[in-house]
């Protein structure tokens, strides 16, 4: 490490300038730790690299239109504002812990509300544990069910957390692509032209599948899944004796008349599919980090182990201002004036509104149906500049990310790190957008658009 | 499933894929039979039950005076509450923050800890923001213990040490506090000791760190200058690690000082300090907490956090931020929480030691932390009704103090391990950070108790 004595002394004055005056050389002098046995847990072999750290801190450089992250730019609704007040404002005592397993009033709105959904008797203390986040609650999903050597079968493009959490997990992943369809030319693709091939899916069961996680409506794709798309998974899944981990985050934001169908619902699946579900997506708040697992006991009672043995408790008062929230909305399903139906309607002309603008510059987005997302075809400028500067193996579609943040004042995130490793290389032609922003944003996005076409070459 | 059958062999190529799949189960195999695969995994097994789900149900009777579970009756201080309010109206903040911990927040905690640190602290390297220190020792244990790795735990200790180090595969080896003989004066925590010779024939090649818990929950400890070097001279020997969980920083008592072991020569490269927001500000619903140490460390656990909650709730952190510069900016006034809060806390300790004497009983004096233990075997509680459970005393005290004196505690053994519950079997634990109100009841209930005995 020190190859001569001036840098040895360079070394030393970096590491002085962070100390202060009249302490001793002791710690300076051991900053370059060495322990003889391996010091981080092999757990964490293969999932220490954030690929979101990069893009976030490139975004904040720049002077960008931010259309990467996935969070709205928008306030809550002021029923949840009101609700988050209230319980900051009532009882002292929800300033301390609460139950465990989740703070009943929340439990039991969730139990009565998804219930119905779901068409299940749900018992808010065996059936609902409610988790930091619905990132809270896949970890705790994997971490009860998923044992060294179980293999989880991914439907790519997947939100990327999916992979390392089978990975830490001691599991295997099991990768199997959505296709797609070719459409006519000139039209714009649609997410619900990506599909499954039933034949391969079905191939990828072997006997150590332990659970397939379904992310539906799909992040980064906006694909919400059919019925019939369902059913293929659902009889699968009881074939083989598979877990069904279901990622519903964006259950609530469907576009174009389209369902969003929870596969617990169907015939055979409520006894071995957890749902997850997310009040920071559902009430526009993602910064309260609730989220919840939904599922029989014989599964939840193994989830409520791990919870009880990683954070014990969630936070109280964003659990009463989601509880709040959700009697808010239990009173108007349904109706005109439900949270659950503006939104989507609203965001749904965001979403018409970017698909018409990046089309201005060559940009090619695939119609979502749902999420807060939509990928687009960037091959059109894959062709005419192949050589943006990058790393040696990084896929195009990082490259264009950042030559887009540097030059055109717009950030994405590259839709190769939804897919696994061997696979980037045949999606490196996509760029993932987030819609859910508001009109001063999108009114910025044209901005830098315009700007943009004036610049392209003819 | 007929319906849907029909419906699906109207699709073309799937057709005949999915009658070979509905096929096998005309079988007719029963659905238990086919769920052999549905199991837990290994690293949970044998770790479900918990001491405070039992408990907690038992003390959830709203005519029972609760001094189990250590959460604080008071409210918090009025400018926390405030600055929550006024965060929670923000916009931006009700949005994802930054996941290794809010910049504010990181900040505060970096400004605050450099004052007993000889070094400047790197926010955004040196501390991560975690769901409570339950969320830090989480993600110290998961991200630095491994599958055969042992680590040395002090007994009795807080109860999620051992399940923490379990799950990840790991050997927990026990050495437990011992009492010095007190003949004639009150007994106090810091006649509990850890034999050094003890202490160092724990360590051995496999051991990969030693959990510390200064103040000591639950017997209110608060390590000395030489207890601590002893400590550290046996990581520094045997390159061991230190998670060292000082939640109660705070409250220690007049004639005592809470050290950190993060700052004695040496400690620094192989510790985590871990705090926690609900026992600094009395605001335990927060579940926010913090881990600080060196980068080559700290980075770890943020791996762990990147793939377990990603990030902390945003309002919170903010609020918690705020809260931190208000006393961070009078650390020597004492009005500061800091200082105010264990004055106050030492009121209640005095009272809580008052009652437990005037009962007969001979508690343990704590220097530090919110609670207090005493041998309640002396009042000879008629338990004949669970003479057949074999539960250890304390659970069976317990039971019964909150059946038939509408008191409950915390039996200590939940606090040691399996082959060791016997050694605190007649302890048990009452925490004292409690409203005036709350402690006149208790005090109520002892008194009848004392005239009932008499």
């Amino acid at each position: 490490m020190f190859r001569n004595v001036a840098a040895i002394y360079l070394h030393l004055a970096g590491l002085l300038q962070r100390k202060k005056a009249g302490t001793s050389l002791t710690r300076c002098l051991h900053q370059t730790f060495a322990m003889a046995k391996r010091l981080q847990a092999r757990r964490l072999d293969g999932i220490d690299h954030n690929p979101w750290v990069e893009f976030s801190r490139m975004a904040s450089e720049y002077d960008v239109v931010n259309l990467g992250q996935g969070f709205p730019d928008f306030p809550p609704p002021d029923f949840a504002v009101q609700a988050f007040q209230l319980a900051l404002s009532s009882d002292y005592m929800l300033n301390q812990y609460t139950k465990a397993f989740g703070y009943p009033p929340l439990t039991e709105i969730l139990a009565s509300f998804f219930g119905k959904l779901l068409g299940q008797e749900i018992d808010p203390l065996k059936n609902v544990l409610v988790t930091v986040g619905a990132y809270g609650a896949l970890f705790t999903a994997f971490q009860a069910l998923v044992d060294e050597g179980d293999e989880v079968i991914i439907i790519e493009p997947f939100f990327d957390c999916y992979e390392p959490m089978t990975l830490m997990a001691g599991g295997r992943p099991v990768f199997v692509t959505l296709k797609l369809s070719p459409t006519q030319d000139g039209e714009l693709d649609s997410a619900s032209n990506w599909q499954l091939d039933p034949t391969e899916l079905a191939s990828k069961f072997t006997s150590r599948t332990k659970a397939l996680v379904l992310n539906t409506p799909n992040n980064p794709l906006g694909k919400v899944f059919s019925e019939a798309e369902l059913e293929l998974v659902a009889s699968l899944c009881q074939q083989h004796d598979v877990i069904c981990i279901s990622d519903e985050v964006y259950q609530w934001l469907v576009y174009d008349g389209h369902q969003h169908i929870s596969i617990a619902s169907l015939p055979g699946m409520w006894e071995r599919t957890l749902t997850i579900g997310s009040a920071g997506k559902s009430f526009s708040a993602t910064g309260w980090k609730v989220g919840w697992a939904l599922g029989p006991d014989r599964l939840l009672k193994h989830l409520r182990t791990v919870h009880q043995n990683t954070i014990y408790h969630c936070p109280t008062q964003g659990q009463a201002a989601v509880a709040q929230s959700f009697q808010h909305e239990q009173a108007r399903f349904g109706q005109a004036s439900s949270y659950f139906v503006q939104l989507p309607e609203a965001v749904q002309r965001s979403r018409d509104h970017m698909v018409r603008s990046l089309q201005s510059v060559g940009l090619r987005p695939v119609i979502p149906q749902g999420s807060y997302f939509l990928i687009a075809d960037i091959s059109d400028f894959k062709s005419k500049m192949p050589d943006l500067p990058g790393d040696a193996e990084e896929p195009y579609d990082s490259r264009f990310v950042k030559w887009m943040i540097r030059n055109k004042g717009l950030a994405a995130i590259p839709a190769s790190i939804f897919y696994s490793m061997p696979h980037r290389k045949h999606f490196d032609h996509y760029v993932r957008f987030c819609f859910v922003k508001d009109e001063s944003t999108l009114q910025a996005m044209d901005e830098k658009l315009q700007r943009w076409k004036t610049e392209l070459r003819p | 499933m007929f319906l849907a059958q029909r419906r699906l062999c109207s699709l073309d190529s799937r057709a005949k894929f999915l009658k070979t799949i509905y096929s096998s189960k005309i079988l007719g195999l029963p659905a238990s039979a086919m769920s052999l695969k549905i199991t837990n995994a290994k690293r949970i097994e044998g770790l479900d039950s918990n001491v405070w789900v039992e408990f907690t149900k038992l003390a959830a009777d709203p005519s029972v005076v609760n001094l189990g579970q250590g959460l604080p009756d008071i409210s918090p201080p009025v400018y926390v509450k405030e600055k929550l309010s006024k965060i929670a109206a923000i916009d931006s903040l009700n949005q994802y923050t930054r996941g290794f911990g809010h910049p504010s927040l990181v900040k505060a905690l970096a400004c605050l800890y450099e004052k007993f640190y000889q070094n400047q602290i790197n926010p955004n390297k040196e501390i991560l923001v975690t769901i409570g220190a339950y969320g830090s020792l989480f993600n110290a244990i998961q991200g630095l213990i491994d599958k055969g790795d042992e680590v040395i735990i002090i007994m009795p200790f807080y109860d999620c040490y051992e399940p923490m180090v379990r799950m990840a595969g790991a050997t927990p080896v026990f050495i437990p506090l011992r009492s010095k003989p007190v003949d004639g004066k009150r007994w106090s925590s810091s006649d509990w000791t850890l034999d050094p010779q003890e202490l160092a024939s724990k360590f051995n090649s496999k051991t990969k760190a030693i959990i510390l818990n200064t103040p000591h929950n639950p017997i209110g400890k608060v390590y000395t200058k030489e207890e601590l070097q002893v400590i550290a001279d046996l990581c520094i020997k045997n390159d061991t690690l230190c998670i060292s969980d000082e939640v109660y920083e705070w409250l220690v008592y007049t004639g005592n000082k809470h050290l950190k072991i993060a700052t004695f020569p040496g400690m620094w490269e192989r510790t985590i300090t871990i705090g926690s927001a609900g026992k600094t500000f009395s605001v335990t619903g927060w579940k926010l907490g913090w881990s600080i140490g060196p980068n080559h460390l700290i980075k770890h656990l943020q791996t762990v956090q990147q793939n377990s909650v990603y990030t902390c709730a945003t309002p919170l952190q903010e609020a918690l931020a705020q809260a931190f510069w208000i006393d961070i900016k009078r650390m020597d006034d004492p009005e500061c929480y800091f200082n105010s809060l264990p004055k106050e806390l030492e009121v209640k300790r005095d009272r809580m030691v008052h009652l437990l004497e005037s009962l007969g009983l001979k508690p343990i004096v704590p220097d530090g932390g919110y609670f207090i233990i005493a041998d309640v075997s002396l009042l000879d509680a008629d338990l004949s009704d669970m003479k057949d459970s074999n539960e250890p005393y304390d659970y069976k005290f317990v039971k019964w103090m909150t059946k038939n004196k509408k008191l409950s505690a915390i039996p200590v053994s939940a606090f040691c391990n399996e082959e060791t519950k016997l050694q605190f079997e007649k302890f048990v634990r009452f925490c004292f950070i409690k409203k005036d109100s709350t402690l006149d009841a208790a005090e109520e209930i002892i008194k009848a108790w004392i005239r009932q005995k008499s």
